[in-house]
């Protein structure tokens, strides 16, 4: 754990954004004030921080449908992100996209994706690329593990190592797609990692729920890869502490299966516990974090609700022609 | 006649199709949901509880529960039905066939024909289409205007709980490939479905939705009930529309469509999906070459723009059809002599 206090203290913000960020949506979803479908990242906070701690700019990421968090990770800005998902026309997409379709290329964050699998070959041609310009630069695909199950990951994970492009596969394994669980849907492969080592690629593993596990395994997969070795993956094993859509009863999960992994297994008390107890931070520090956050995220809400709402001319825009 | 949600005439068809035939399988993403899971064997059901309670009545070898691989369930209910079984796959949202384009344009739709006639494809598939639900532009398309230009492909977009019934049911009898289309927004529709457990809807057979002699109005799927909510406005003004139902948009019902036009003289088709290319102006063709000398005024379409689906709910109901334009159209027709 040779991380700064700063770099700590960092760290620890940018996934409470998140988490709060999240937990908020989850109340004001219920005010029928926020439309459409939105998919939770709440719990995997580590993955998204861990991955995006290690990237400048001009490394690119792909997201999925369960986006918010990869996009607050990679610097997308908190009150262009409300307001997009409140559907408002000064949001980061101008309203068009909502919480599923949110991108900002100018922090080389090319989309939240509605497609499951999408990602996959649209980071590959981003990593050939950055290959092209040669700066050492690298593209990363966030997938779940309902996603690994698509052929669009496994022609993108061969087409990777074929064209030895610095992309990483960042598998999340949140034991479920939708409401199925991975046992079911990834057979009888034990993980997805050993899918990726199957193309011949150098994988990793690491635990999803532990921000310093995360952030040093993704220390040793962005080496290799910037080194030049071609792609490589990564599977986290993480939770999500919300249903797969809001408003999902969740049906298929255990008894006390959400209590108990907001008890044992949250990044968030899990990285609190850790640095309290190596002395490395101090409670206060990390609860005067809290109440900056709080205070972030209302002011976010309060933004988002006062901002201008689209025009029905809107339709026509961003689109080369329209008849 | 009982009465019931669009949704259920789905289930209950499938349910009943299934208990009649037995090699009526069913496969697709989360139908059962909770398998391997604490959750137990069915926890969902569908996401559109299109399924509910068909894997307990008929177990993991006829209610097939798959993977996110939507390539694989459309290639697997090509070779399903080339095999010797009946099955219905279920796509979720039509906008997944991108992902599986190939297994149903180039596989499932041309067997027939590729292999001189010497095989059939009893497939079913259905997906939830359409937009109302500001789920933005990859989850709210209206895909019939891809498939209906697809040779081999019977295209059907069922309106109403009864015409589910009907229309399922000949689906699943079909020996041909079919793509069932169910509106996502009209899964709570309520209905009268008939009993009969042989009611069967033949393709290509149009329903007279609203009958009038001054304008023909003819869509399909949610925006039908605009027509007709505009059609019984124009109705309180002396002015008559036929609203007629597509039902199929391959094979299309001309006859229905030319006999209406030909007593109107006007007509305006509603869709949802994009203008170019698309439903909508097929139908105009039609009209323009076979009932040109019927015409007091030019076709109109009403369709959304040509651009994708937003996301905000202002700028999604400024995109869709809405009752007030489908009525500008229609004065228009009439505001020719
Ligand atoms: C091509 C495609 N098929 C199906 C869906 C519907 N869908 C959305 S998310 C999802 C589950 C994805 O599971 P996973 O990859 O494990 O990600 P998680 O939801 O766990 O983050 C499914 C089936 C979709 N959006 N796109």
């Amino acid at each position: 754990m040779q991380l700064s206090r700063e770099a700590l203290l960092g760290a620890y913000r940018r996934m409470k954004v998140i988490r709060e960020f999240e937990e908020r949506l989850h109340v004001e979803i219920q005010t029928g004030e926020i439309a459409g479908f939105t998919h939770l990242y709440c719990g995997q906070e580590a993955v998204a921080v861990g991955v995006c701690d290690h990237l400048s700019v001009d490394d690119k990421i792909v997201s999925t449908h369960r986006g918010h968090g990869h996009c607050l990770a990679k610097g997308c800005d908190v009150n262009g992100m409300m307001k997009e998902i409140w559907g408002s026309r000064e949001g980061l997409c101008k309203g068009k996209g909502g919480s599923m379709h949110i991108a900002d290329l100018d922090q080389g964050m090319l989309g939240a994706n509605g497609i499951v699998g999408a990602g996959a070959p649209i980071a590959v041609g981003a990593a050939i690329s950055l290959k092209i310009d040669g700066q050492g630069k690298v593209a990363i695909t966030f997938s779940g593990d309902g996603a690994c199950n698509q052929g669009t990951t496994f022609e993108a994970m061969n087409m990777a190592v074929v064209t030895k492009a610095p992309c990483i596969f960042v598998f999340e394994n949140n034991h479920y797609s939708e409401h199925t669980g991975f046992e079911y849907s990834v057979g009888t492969a034990k993980d997805i990692a050993s899918r990726a080592e199957a193309f011949g690629m150098k994988v990793w593993r690491g635990d999803g729920t532990d921000f310093f596990s995360v952030y040093e395994t993704m220390r040793e997969v962005l080496d290799y890869v910037r080194a030049g070795n071609g792609p490589a993956a990564v599977e986290f094993d993480t939770e999500r502490f919300f249903g797969h859509f809001e408003g999902d009863p969740q049906r298929y999960r255990g008894k006390g299966e959400l209590e108990r992994i907001r008890e044992t297994r949250d990044c968030l008390k899990r990285f609190r516990e850790s640095v309290t107890g190596a002395k490395l931070l101090t409670d206060a520090d990390l609860d005067a974090i809290d109440a900056e956050v709080m205070d972030t995220i209302e002011a976010a809400v309060e933004a988002a609700r006062a901002a201008d709402r689209p025009t029905p001319q809107d339709v026509l825009t961003d689109v080369y022609i329209s008849y | 006649m009982a009465r019931m949600m669009y949704r259920d005439a789905v289930v209950s068809t499938i349910a009943e199709e299934m208990e009649r035939d037995p090699s009526v399988v069913m496969l697709g993403e989360d139908i059962v949901g909770g398998m391997g899971t604490p959750g137990g064997p069915e926890a969902i059901g569908g996401i559109w509880s299109t399924s509910t309670g068909l894997f307990g009545k008929f177990g993991a070898d006829r209610v097939i529960d798959t993977p996110i691989s939507e390539s694989a369930i459309i290639g697997a209910a090509a070779g399903l039905a080339l095999s010797g079984k009946r099955p219905i796959a279920e796509l979720m949202f039509a906008d997944f066939i991108g992902v599986s384009l190939d297994q149903i344009w180039n596989q499932l739709a041309k067997f027939r024909y590729m292999f001189g006639g010497k095989s059939r494809c009893p497939a079913v598939i259905r997906m939830a289409y359409g937009a109302g639900y500001n789920a933005a532009a990859q989850h709210s398309q209206s895909v019939h205007q891809i498939l209906t230009g697809m040779p081999g492909l019977k295209v059907v977009m069922p309106s109403t709980p009864a015409d589910v019934k009907g229309l399922l049911r000949t689906a699943i009898r079909d020996d041909d490939p079919v793509i069932f289309l169910e509106h996502k927004a009209l899964y709570g529709m309520k209905g009268e479905v008939p009993d009969d457990p042989d009611f069967t809807i033949p393709y290509g057979h149009a329903r007279l939705a609203r009958a009038g002699q001054d304008v023909t109005i003819i869509s399909s799927g949610l925006l039908l009930g605009f027509c007709e909510a505009v059609a019984d406005k124009l109705a309180a003004e002396g002015i008559g529309c036929d609203v007629i139902d597509l039902r199929t948009t391959s094979p299309l019902d001309e006859e229905t469509i030319l006999d209406s036009v030909e007593v109107t003289g006007r007509v305006v088709v509603v869709d949802e999906a994009p203008p170019r290319c698309g439903l909508a102006g097929d139908i105009c063709a039609l009209i323009a070459n076979k009932a040109f000398a019927s015409l007091k005024a030019p076709p109109e379409a009403v369709t959304p723009p040509h651009t994708p689906i937003p996301f905000a709910r202002e700028l999604e109901s400024a995109y869709l059809p809405s009752a007030d334009k489908i009525e500008a159209a229609v004065r228009k027709t009439l505001s020719w002599r």
